[in-house]
């Protein structure tokens, strides 16, 4: 399925993906708007985990038989069959958290402003997820292939 | 006589993990659903929402309008089962029209407990059950009229109702049996915590106690409780909880204990006959044995379980157990597994409190691994708490840092998290052999 895939021993920490995440969601689509003007500001959807020197940003996995989706109870979130991609139609998100219980790799991401969720797209109006464009050391990986 | 390769009694989340997992796999086969509410596929968890945020009804579908059509189901809704010959594989309706299956699912849900009290009857005017979306149109045009409230029972449903309510502005007060509220759900201090909270925004909580009787005639004016304190109200929300709906299945000769019996194939004692969801006991992976668990995640899977052996591919039940997440005023919670059990129960168990942050974090800890754990205020990434659990990783080493707010992968030693990790393509091959 699409997914980001990490290189952590190349992360080296700086949390871009997370400002590149929020701008790439963000109205302005601008990195000094999104931060200075945007309230409330998008919250990234990479969780970037640091037990230095370690650190491990982590994407949701857009599983086959995703947890999240099984455990939905508004019908919010969906894994679409022809792109493999799971979905997240926010209007539909009543914000029960009932998915964060269930990703078994913590990749939903709390938006406690809107009391609702958010986990990543893969930037999927923009081709390449903001993340990986962006990562300084190449850390990221946009693993495109639907097959495996 | 009509008939469908794959029918489905009962048009809930259940069924829904059924057909969207029988379709991926089999696009020709023929699939029928058979709903006794007249409704397109909606989400009985959202009826607290609805009550709170005015949220059209729209909202309340599961699946989008379309979802039968695109998926090539066949709907039957509106019409209620009377009848299952599980031999000659046939089915009746309540309109007399009988259906053949080539394999039936049934996912007939639960059925609300009325407990046996004098004057306790939903049938009058303004004492409603709160599982049905017929049951929220009945308290939405009773609403207008009502000031004074009082739930029965202090489980998830009730005191989401109750604090709906509270927050449409009306007076409401909870009567719970036990000492404490959602005392099969958490532990007592997550009840403690909880009717803190609910006492503080202005909702009565009477624990330990019931209802003696509802007083009024066809219109309940008020409850008088065991202990003699007397609760005038408008309206009576009764949510004790489901009982699973096993009256077909009894009828027909399937083998029946408090719910349906199933294998972990979650196949009934009938050749072609499944069952699922809240209507059914099935196997609880912590526990090693089967039991009622009538919660959304596990119908789900229940359902894709059912749907996979119905194809002919073998597939066993083997993530469900106890698990909910739930929001009160401003505390969110989730728990997962044996949270409740304790010491006494021969169970380790580790927690911590922040009285600043209120936050609280509860593991029931044996034999190396999590059974059951508890997250109040800090539920950030509470499935990896969850997946440990279902994987039955060794979690000694480590079991300190599993109080800590900021617990994550990075958290988890090198081996088991490369385990975790590499497998699911979270971390690339190459990293394996360089970190």
């Amino acid at each position: 399925m699409p997914r980001v895939v990490v290189k952590p021993e190349v992360c080296i920490g700086c949390h871009l993906c997370e400002v590149w995440c929020v701008v790439a969601h963000s109205r302005s689509k601008n990195i000094l708007k999104a931060f200075l003007h945007e309230t409330p500001r998008p919250v990234p959807r990479v969780v970037v985990e640091e037990n230095l020197p370690f650190t491990l940003p982590v994407h949701c996995r857009h599983c086959i038989e995703p947890s999240c989706v099984e455990a939905c109870i508004s019908g919010a979130l969906y894994r679409d069959p022809l792109t493999g991609r799971v979905e997240h139609d926010a209007d539909r998100c009543v914000g029960c958290y009932s998915c964060v219980m269930a990703c078994p790799y913590g990749a939903v991401v709390i938006d406690e402003v809107n009391r609702k969720i958010a986990r990543c797209d893969l930037c999927k109006e923009m081709g390449e997820p903001a993340c990986v464009k962006q990562c300084p050391n190449r850390a990221l990986v946009y693993q495109d292939s639907f097959t495996s | 006589m009509e008939r469908f390769d794959y029918l489905i009694i009962g048009n809930s989340v259940g069924a829904v993990g059924c057909i969207e997992t029988l379709r991926s796999f089999d696009k020709g086969g023929s699939i029928a659903v058979i709903g006794e509410e007249p409704h397109h596929v909606y989400s009985r968890a959202l009826l607290p929402y609805y009550l709170d945020q005015e949220v059209p009804v729209e909202k309340m579908l599961y699946r989008p309008v379309d979802f039968y059509e695109r998926l090539g189901v066949t709907p039957v809704l509106g019409r209620r089962v009377v009848g299952l010959d599980t031999a000659g594989h046939v089915v009746k309706l309540d309109d007399g029209r009988t259906i053949s299956y080539g394999k039936l699912l049934l996912a007939t849900g639960g059925r609300p407990i009325v407990p046996p009290i004098p004057g306790l009857d939903t049938e009058k005017e303004n004492i409603c059950n709160f599982v049905a979306l017929q049951d929220l149109q009945r308290i939405s045009r009773l609403l207008p009229s009502a000031g004074r409230v009082v739930v029965l029972g202090g489980g998830i449903i009730g005191l989401m109702a109750a604090e709906a309510l509270h927050k449409k502005g009306l007076e409401v007060g909870v009567v719970e049996l036990a000492p404490r509220v959602l005392a099969p759900v958490v532990d007592e201090f997550t009840s403690r915590l909880i009717e803190e909270a609910f006492r503080r925004s202005g909702v009565a909580i009477y624990t330990g106690t019931t209802f003696k009787e509802v007083q009024g005639g066809e219109r309940a004016t008020g409850v008088v409780l065991t202990d003699g304190t007397s609760l005038p109200c408008d309206l009576l929300v009764v949510a004790v909880g489901v009982v699973p709906r096993v009256d077909l299945a009894r009828e027909a000769g399937l083998a029946v204990n408090r719910g349906i019996l199933v294998n972990q194939q979650m196949e009934t004692s009938a050749a072609d006959v499944y069952a699922c969801g809240d209507c059914a006991e099935v196997y609880d992976f912590l526990m090693g044995n089967r039991r009622v668990l009538p919660l959304w995640p596990n119908a789900y899977a229940g359902g894709r379980v059912a749907a996979y052996n119905m194809l002919g591919m073998k597939r066993e039940y083997d993530r469900a157990t106890s698990m909910n997440a739930m929001h009160f005023f401003d505390l969110n919670i989730i728990t997962a597994g044996l949270n409740t059990a304790g010491e006494k129960d021969g169970f380790e168990v580790i927690s911590r409190f922040d009285a600043g942050s209120r936050s609280y974090r509860r593991f029931v800890l044996k034999d190396d691994r999590i059974h059951g754990f508890t997250l109040v205020t800090g539920i950030a990434r509470a499935g990896i708490f969850l997946h440990l659990m279902r994987r039955g990783c060794a979690v000694t080493s480590f079991k300190e840092k599993l109080l800590e707010g900021e617990f994550g992968y990075l958290t988890i030693p090198e081996g088991l998290r490369r385990e975790l990790l590499i497998d699911e393509g979270v971390m690339s091959e190459h990293a394996a052999a360089n970190q």
